[in-house]
């Protein structure tokens, strides 16, 4: 029994390590300038898990196989672990599995720093994410570079694009705002995204970008990412957000900046 | 003796039957099932010390809350505070002249037992009547005090604030009416504390079922003052 | 067994009860409550697991046409999921080896005739009882069992037309678990006040079992973390039913503007992730404590470090308490907190570490001995790291950025908290069986159920993880509607086939049960050659589990192996051996 769980636990252990090693499964090419580090920081702490995975299970394989009762009349050893050598072997255990998570955790901090604690850079390119069962809208500013006001009660939902957000007409600045279904941002710019839910909560989740923020009804939530790669990507809804969730999905279209100015043009030309 | 040990059947419910009471086993299970009792209640008000930490966060954080208006694309704070109703004060003295009454009525008790200790009988081992004035006094006076919350809450709909009129109005019934059930449960304690004596109990289980009656009262006492000061001066 | 001492004058025990309604159904003996509770976390493991087998047929063959059911719509498989999570985490890994075991192995093991407050102890489990027959009828009611997940978000779970299932179905379910929260405490309550009051004598707080360590401190959590989900149930409530915007601001819902204004979403979260997490805890400590004593018994040697283990679960405790916005690192919470709960999180880490030490430095140089509950508890040790490599990626808010709400979670948690936690109820309830019941259960059929569960598990969960990492996101019914999810679908056939063989494994336990309450052979009073104190009780025990006696204690619980001692075990009432604990 002893020598089944050695071989049974190395097979697992060395199986489940192999499709990590080899990236059978693994995560979408990147596309935003956050994805290169997020995936090195994931591949320095998986290194550090698999080492003290290998180490527990392997070593939990080989204690079990040596140490099995082989049926004569020997006595375990009457180790109680209360003894100097033994408590400093504890204490060395639990330091060294602290170092591992403190260096892991110091290696990593400066990206969500990065990510996170600062605002948008000014002249990024604004886009206001609306979430809604089950539905992604986005909304531009325009011209005037100001989101206008919208209202619950404008909402409709059939009428689609601006009717579907709610957006006041009568506020000014609600004027030259447009509403697309597909995202597009110009590549090689910060996006600056305002996150906003109508009724429950949404995740704007982008795979590709290594990027997620939950929409949160009665919050807009400020956000930032970079594209640094053109195509269509998606967008999946990441919080449970009602039966339709499986189907709230999206595009972001990363465009050059000409292309991008072109179609900006073209949508603000519209509300004229 | 042994058959006297085994006479004080004495199930986790505190209900003694018998005369294993006054001689030393019946001291150290007195004294025993006294310390037990105070033990559990300890334990059993640290989770209504909880619900109610989690109801002031829930408070504190819901007052300075933005919400989003999308009329105006900025956050906005939607807090209005509610005038408590005067009763309240009233309330208070009435809550709090109970909790002198029933902590009377717990050293009653208490004289009552060590006498009865000190002076053992083999007759019946209950000295009913003592204690009851001051127990029947603390029961009208919580009751009056759960009437006189019943007319706060009347009060405040009357003005117009119903439970979920505004958040502050939620807040007001929320804490006092949460409350008010766990007062209710004090209350039943009580009038069982109280029909004990008159059904002849023990005096020792009476002694024990009075002290965590008290020290329960005293209990949502200061819990009450704790929530008038917070909703009148946490604004 | 005439080595053990007992104190020869009598205690008070209640009179044994007469009647079947009064021995069985409303007893006041925590040994009757213990398989009260045990039984109720076997009948709500098979609907858990039943549960789950529809949610995997659905995802791999979405139009299958099931017997009974019918075709399984987008809003059924997350009323699936929903119900699954809540009656798992709550009614299975809260209730077995806490209020299951506890009631049952505490009291004896501590050298108690009973519980502190048997009436309350009753209570608490019809209190259960009742909130497992509201989260079943949820089911049973207009629009089914609600579909917003265990963890229940709002506004998706207070807004009634957010989706079938949320108007009378979502009542049921915050009124179970609020009942739920209510049987807890009264469990609790018992648990610590008879711990610290009721001990036999000898038996100071570090003679204690580990498994009586685990109890005392999974009954603290308790304590501390039920009321705060009580009350956030209340709010919930409130809001549902009485129009109060606690957790619900200004939005539409199918067109309709709400009700609600100026309630956060977020408050739901703070207050549901700070019982949330600690509650995780209270759903593995319990397994640990069982394992520590399991490797300690079939390996024939003291744990390796008794305070070892006690500082660190008293760490894990203290800690757990500190880390829930780890959940909440994208919600919308503030990232500097979010920072600072990371740094807690990585800190948790550290006793957990010391815990797995301590149990393979207690295999080491063993004589280890693989009876099925050594098998289960040696599994536990390996599922235990395997899901607790996968935390410290989802402890960095940086790496949870991806990973957040997608399949990684889920293996993660299943792994650490689902498998790890049911082995330690698996090997208790295959411990204890012969004390319970007097007989031996089948140790082939044991070792079968144990590989293909063990095996199962693996193959069922370690794929989530590669899964999580392509990017398939959580609670999605269907894969048909984003493009690489398709081709995640073979990989989804695999883990619904392992499910399958894993969930058809566990008729061999039932099988076993069934067949060992009447026919197994018949159990001596200490088959496993255990020091602990229920092992010198008669099996079954009396009514007052010591015969009008008292135990009184000399040694501690892990004394196997003593040099010099006649037999290579030494019980804890044992006064003729002077081992390294008596005193």
């Amino acid at each position: 029994m002893g020598l089944a769980f050695l071989i049974v636990l190395c097979l697992i252990a060395f199986s489940s390590i192999y499709f990590f090693v080899m990236k059978t499964w693994w995560f979408q090419l990147g596309a935003s300038t956050a994805a290169a580090g997020l995936d090195h920081q994931f591949v320095n702490t998986g290194v550090a898990m698999a080492v003290a995975f290998l180490v527990a299970q392997v070593g939990l394989g080989i204690v079990l196989w040596k140490y099995r009762d082989r049926g004569d009349a020997s006595r375990a050893g009457y180790y109680r672990g209360d003894s100097r050598p033994e408590v400093l072997v504890i204490v060395l255990a639990a330091c060294l599995f602290m170092a591992l998570d403190i260096g892991v955790d110091l290696l990593g901090g400066h990206l969500w720093a990065a990510e996170r604690f600062r605002p948008a850079q000014p002249g990024a390119t604004v886009v206001e994410v609306n979430a809604m069962q089950f539905v992604w809208y986005f909304r531009y500013p325009g011209p005037d570079g100001k989101m206008g006001a919208t209202r619950p009660e404008l909402e409709d939902a059939s009428a689609g694009g601006e009717s579907a957000i709610g957006l006041d007409t009568r506020d000014a600045a609600s004027k030259d705002d447009f509403v697309t279904g597909v995202m597009v941002v110009p590549v090689n710019r910060e996006v600056e995204v305002i996150l906003r839910a109508h009724d429950v909560i949404h995740s704007f989740g982008m795979p590709a970008m290594r990027f997620k923020q939950d929409a949160v009804p009665g919050l807009a939530i400020h956000a930032h990412f970079t594209p640094n790669r053109l195509g269509d990507f998606d967008i999946v809804c990441s919080q449970l957000c009602g039966l339709g969730h499986y189907k709230m999905h999206g595009i972001v279209r990363v465009v050059a900046q000409e292309e991008f100015d072109k179609w900006q043009a073209a949508r603000e030309a519209e509300k004229q | 003796m042994a058959s006297l040990a085994s006479t004080a059947a004495v199930t986790g419910s505190g209900i003694s039957v018998g005369n294993g009471i006054t001689d030393l086993h019946g001291r150290q299970d007195y004294a025993t099932r006294l310390r037990r009792a105070r033990l559990g209640l300890f334990v059993a008000v640290t989770p209504i010390l909880m619900l109610f930490i989690s109801f002031t966060s829930a408070y504190i954080v819901r007052q300075g809350l933005p919400t989003f208006d999308p009329g105006t694309n900025s956050l906005t704070r939607d807090w209005i505070p509610v005038h408590l109703p005067s009763i309240l004060l009233v309330n208070t003295c009435v809550l709090l002249l109970s909790s002198l009454g029933v902590e009377l009525a717990r050293r009653q008790i208490k004289k009552e037992t060590a006498l009865v200790f000190a002076a053992p009988s083999p007759a019946a081992p209950s000295v009913a009547g003592k204690g009851l004035p001051w127990l029947s006094m603390t029961l009208l006076l919580g009751l009056l005090f759960l009437f006189g919350q019943w007319t706060a809450w009347r009060q405040l709909a009357a003005s117009g604030f119903y439970v979920a009129t505004t958040p502050s109005s939620s807040f007001i019934y929320l804490l006092t009416g949460t409350h008010a059930i766990h007062l209710i449960g004090g209350v039943i304690a009580l009038f069982v504390a109280a029909m004990a004596s008159v059904l002849h109990r023990a005096v020792t289980t009476r002694s024990i079922m009075v002290d965590i009656t008290a020290w329960y009262w005293h209990f949502m006492a200061v819990l009450w003052v704790y929530i008038l000061c917070l909703l009148e001066f946490a604004s | 067994m005439a080595t053990q001492e007992f104190a020869a004058h009598g205690t008070h025990a209640h009179a044994a009860p007469q009647g079947f309604i009064r021995k069985w159904i409303f007893s006041l003996d925590h040994k009757v409550i213990g398989m009260q509770y045990t039984l109720l976390g076997i009948v709500a493991v098979f609907v858990g697991m039943f549960l789950s087998l529809l949610m995997r047929l659905h995802l791999v063959w979405p139009s299958a046409v099931l017997p009974f059911l019918g075709e399984i719509k987008p809003e059924t498989y997350l009323s699936l999921v929903t119900m699954h999570g809540t009656i798992m985490v709550f009614f299975v890994l809260t209730t077995a080896p806490q209020a299951g075991f506890g009631n049952y192995a505490l009291p004896i093991q501590i050298g108690a005739p009973d519980m502190a407050f048997p009436v309350l102890n009753m209570l608490s489990f019809w209190i259960t009882f009742l909130a497992f027959l509201s989260a079943v009828g949820a089911f049973f009611v207009t629009g089914g069992a609600p579909l917003h997940g265990w963890t229940g978000y709002p506004p998706l779970s207070v807004l009634q037309s957010s989706g079938p299932g949320e108007a009378a179905g979502a009542d049921l379910w915050g009124i179970s678990i609020a009942l739920f929260c209510v049987g807890a405490l009264l469990g609790a309550l018992n648990f610590i006040t008879t711990t610290l009051d009721m001990r036999a004598r000898g038996m100071s707080l570090m003679r204690m079992p580990l498994t009586c360590w685990a109890w005392l401190l999974t009954a603290i959590l308790g304590l501390l973390a039920f009321g705060v989900l009580l009350a956030a149930c209340i709010l919930f409530l409130l809001d549902r039913n009485i129009g109060t915007s606690f957790f619900v601001p200004l939005g539409t819902i199918n067109g309709v503007v709400t009700a609600h204004k100026g309630g956060s979403p977020l408050l739901w979260q703070h207050l549901f992730w700070f019982f949330g997490h600690p509650e995780v805890y209270i759903a593995i400590l319990p397994s640990m404590g069982i394992i520590s004593q399991i490797l300690s018994v079939f390996s024939r040697k003291p744990v390796f470090s008794y305070k070892g283990i006690v500082y660190s679960m008293l760490t894990i405790v203290g800690l757990s308490f500190t880390v829930w916005g780890h959940h909440m690192f994208v919600s919308g919470m503030s990232p500097y907190s979010g920072y600072a709960f990371s740094i807690t999180t990585m800190a948790i880490t550290v006793p957990s570490a010391v815990l797995t030490f301590c149990w393979l430095a207690t295999l080491w140089r063993g004589k280890i001995r693989f009876t099925t509950p050594a098998l289960f508890g040696i599994g536990f040790v390996s599922l235990f790291v395997s899901g607790g490599v996968s935390g410290p990626f989802l402890a960095q808010p940086a790496l949870d950025i991806p990973l957040h709400d997608t399949y990684f979670v889920t293996g993660h948690f299943h792994l650490i908290m689902g498998v790890a936690s049911m082995f330690g109820i698996l090997g208790g309830l295959y411990y204890w069986f012969p004390k319970m019941i007097g007989r031996m259960m089948s140790e082939s059929l044991g070792k079968m159920h144990f590989w293909i569960t063990f095996v199962g598990a693996y193959a069922i969960f370690i794929p989530m993880h590669y899964l999580g990492l392509s990017g398939h996101p959580r609670r999605y019914s269907s894969l048909t509607e984003v493009g690489y999810l398709h081709d995640l679908i073979p990989v989804q056939r695999f883990i619904t086939i392992a499910a399958f063989i894993t969930i058809a494994g566990q008729l061999l336990f039932v099988v076993n049960l069934c067949w060992s309450l009447f026919k197994g052979k018949k159990a001596s009073d200490n088959p496993w050659e255990a020091t602990t104190i229920e092992w010198t009780t008669a099996t079954p025990p009396p009514h007052d589990n010591f015969g009008g006696l008292t135990p009184v204690v000399t040694n501690g619980p892990y004394e196997y192996g003593v040099p010099g001692a006649a037999r290579d075990y030494v019980m804890q009432t044992d006064p003729a051996v002077a081992t390294a604990t008596g005193d």
